[in-house]
């Protein structure tokens, strides 16, 4: 019994460490991205080219221009021919602030004083984020000036020093609000989606596509002795390559996991119960690798890449989006990683996904055995 | 020695199964006794391969019963599997494994280890004819060897548990003359020793080493018989081989007679099946005069591809009448 199993998984794993193009998309894949999204592909805005059109040239205006580059997130452009507009169309510049003249005029009357800013919106995530900056900007130096004009107006009036509102948030659990760090726990559930779910998959449809599905089906052994010992190799292989990736994110950017290792530990088991069932699922519902390779990636690669913050955040998404994603073992297990490896959040703030994907996973196991027994005693 | 050896190591008893509407497997029955070589024929689709399934405890019958081993396959499915060895035309090996590996991971989903009479590997390898030194190296990838070395490795992985009986499914497709004449031997050879062997195949000269025969078409058997009794059935009179300069006027001629029960080409010469009674005398002077030129005739044996193609046609214009549509093709062969 136990030697059946045994005997599979050891000739999964030749398998595996035989196809160095396998090995490498289980090892190196993850590794890859992790470095990629750490290093290259930061959704950070740092050091924006800024061209400030002085049209005013007075201390304020001055003021205002200096308050956007003390921060280092914007720097001043290089200085080019042509007008705003071109700055911005050379890519000189990506945003273009102008201040209008008269404006310190309008500040001293406590008048409105409009500032023009262009921003580049041909990449839209960072158009947003550049703009948000500038927003914020404004409205801190617009508070400064305030609270400076009711000091120097004095306590003559006796009232509340110009009712200004300060807004400084204050961000928990990724104080820097580093890419890298929510971009792990996303990493993580892709790897075991990638082996646990699509390598599966393929692995049993590759049997049955050279036969020796046939010649394991005429010999005495269990359904679930097959079953073990096909995707067990696959869920160490997963485990290991999460294992890589965490540490590596420790390593190489400090993103060490805030809760407990062991939790970590059995909410990913769990998971990988639900995927790997999952994996076979599909396997028994394609006859070819390509058909497999088809479905598994539909079902659950695609939602995990969407869903994992590393094209946009779900709350952005459309109400019924947001429902579909309910369908997917991937959004509860995103939901504890965030928990246990962002925030170290203790037990009770994860135990609604973590009883969901429990309940995902008894049931894909459940029809993964129907559906292989019956695919079992009907082959063609 | 097992309590299988009264019975026929193989029995189906009215198999049928049927996918949807079409009727694969339409109430097929025989025995294998235990020694012999059973040969299932006919083309691709004729039901071989899931008569075979359905012995073999793969598919379900959707009627009648089957007893493998002495065992009722319905009942008790995986007790059969462990006494079945099974070999698919696709040699169903892992090409990135070695052979002994291959053959390990085969050993242990049998659990054939234990049995304590030495390496079961080691004795199948034997066996089979793969343990000779020929200088083959032990790290060889089993998808490098040549299909003849494949064939036999699948054969080894399939009598690894001792298995009483044989089923073996297009083993020889894909492999050279020589392969095939060897893997024949070993398949004696395990008759010989008193298992029974189940082997389906389309090349018909293969199927004159088989003990029994029988040709399956359309889900239906429609001759079975010992390859030297069905010959004779089918050709109560003499067969001529005949060598002429113009084979199509020959042709012509003796088709037009009622006593030549059967004209076919073989090659540049036409094999001919006299009723009984006919001589050559008779179809010289035919020949003769329908101008056909000089004939070379001496008598020979019919082959089991003569007895089947006469099988087929005859069957054939059956179902054609039996259909009652279209007009009759006029006797094709």
């Amino acid at each position: 019994m136990n030697g059946r199993i045994r005997a599979i998984a050891r000739k999964e794993f030749r398998h595996i460490l035989r196809d160095p193009g396998s090995l490498g998309a289980l090892l190196g894949l993850p590794l890859f991205l992790l470095l990629m999204f750490g290093y290259a592909v930061s959704l950070d805005v740092d050091e924006v080219p800024l061209e400030v059109r002085d049209l005013d040239r007075t201390p304020e205006s001055r003021a205002l221009a200096e308050a956007f580059f003390a921060g280092g997130r914007f720097v001043p452009a290089d200085p080019g021919p042509g007008g705003g507009e071109s700055a911005l169309e050379t890519g000189r510049a990506a945003a273009v602030l102008e201040i209008p003249p008269g404006f310190a005029r309008a500040l001293g009357r406590g008048e409105a004083s409009p500032v023009r800013v262009a921003v580049d919106g041909s990449d839209g995530t960072r158009a947003q984020t550049v703009a948000g900056y500038i927003d914020g900007l404004c409205l801190r130096y617009g508070g400064d000036l305030r609270a400076l004009e009711a000091e120097r107006a004095g306590p003559a009036d006796g009232g509340p020093p110009g009712a200004v509102l300060d807004i400084r948030p204050r961000v928990l659990f990724n104080q820097e609000l580093r890419s890298v760090v929510f971009l792990v726990p996303g990493l993580v559930a892709l790897i075991l989606v990638i082996t646990a779910v699509v390598s599966t998959a393929l692995a049993v449809v590759r049997e049955k596509e050279n036969g020796s599905m046939e010649q394991i089906l005429v010999s005495p052994v269990g359904a679930l002795e097959l079953i073990l010992g096909k995707t067990l190799p696959y869920a160490a292989v997963g485990a290991v390559s999460a294992a890589v990736v965490l540490g590596a994110a420790a390593l190489l950017f400090g993103v060490e996991v805030a809760g407990g290792v062991g939790a970590l530990a059995w909410t990913t088991g769990l998971f990988l119960l639900a995927s790997l069932a999952l994996g076979v699922l599909i396997s028994t519902m394609a006859d070819t690798q390509q058909v497999a390779f088809l479905i598994s990636t539909m079902l659950t690669l695609i939602p995990t890449f969407t869903l994992s913050g590393f094209v946009f955040p779900v709350r952005n998404m459309p109400a019924v989006i947001r429902w579909v994603t309910r369908l997917f073992p991937t959004t509860y297990y995103l939901e504890i990683l965030k928990a246990i490896v962002i925030k170290g959040a203790p037990f009770r703030y994860y135990a609604g996904p973590a009883a969901a994907l429990a309940l995902y996973a008894a049931a894909a196991i459940a029809a993964a055995s129907v559906r292989f027994s019956r695919e079992r005693s009907r082959s063609r | 020695m097992s309590g299988s050896g009264d019975g026929p190591a193989i029995l189906a008893e009215g198999l049928v199964k049927r996918f949807g509407v079409f009727t694969a497997v339409d109430g097929v029955s025989f025995e294998v006794p235990p020694g012999r070589i059973f040969g299932l024929l006919g083309a691709n689709g004729a039901g071989k391969s899931t008569a075979i399934r359905m012995l073999c405890g793969l598919l379900a019958p959707d009627g009648g019963r089957a007893r493998v081993a002495g065992i009722d396959v319905a009942r008790d499915p995986e007790g059969v599997k462990s006494r079945i060895g099974y070999m698919s035309q696709k040699f169903s090996l892992y090409g990135d494994l070695t052979p002994r590996e291959n053959a390990e991971f085969f050993s242990s989903l049998y659990d054939a280890g234990g049995g304590g009479r030495g390496d079961p590997i080691a004795r199948a390898f034997e066996r089979t004819g793969l343990s000779g030194g020929a200088g083959r190296p032990e790290g060889v990838l089993t998808r490098d060897l040549s299909a003849g070395y494949r064939q036999r490795l699948a054969l080894a992985c399939a009598i690894l548990h001792r298995p009483r009986v044989l089923f073996l499914d297009e083993p020889t497709a894909g492999v050279d003359p020589v392969a095939r004449r060897r893997f024949w031997d070993l398949i004696y050879g395990f008759a010989e020793e008193g298992a029974a062997v189940l082997v389906t195949t389309h090349y018909l000269d293969e199927a004159e080493y088989c003990s029994e025969v029988t040709l399956m078409r359309d889900g239906r058997i429609v001759a079975a018989g010992k390859p030297g009794d069905l010959k004779r059935a089918c050709f109560p009179g003499i067969v001529l081989e005949i060598e002429c300069g113009s084979t199509g006027p020959a042709l012509e001629a003796l088709r037009r007679e009622p006593w030549v029960e059967e004209a076919a080409v073989f090659g540049s010469r036409i094999h001919a099946a006299l009723a009984p009674g006919f001589g050559s005398d008779r179809v010289s002077s035919l020949l003769a005069a329908s101008g056909a030129g000089e004939a070379k005739i001496r008598e020979t044996d019919p082959t089991l591809e003569d007895a089947f193609l006469k099988i087929v046609s005859s069957t054939g214009a059956a179902s054609l009448g039996g259909a009652g549509s279209g007009p009759t093709g006029g006797g094709a062969r």
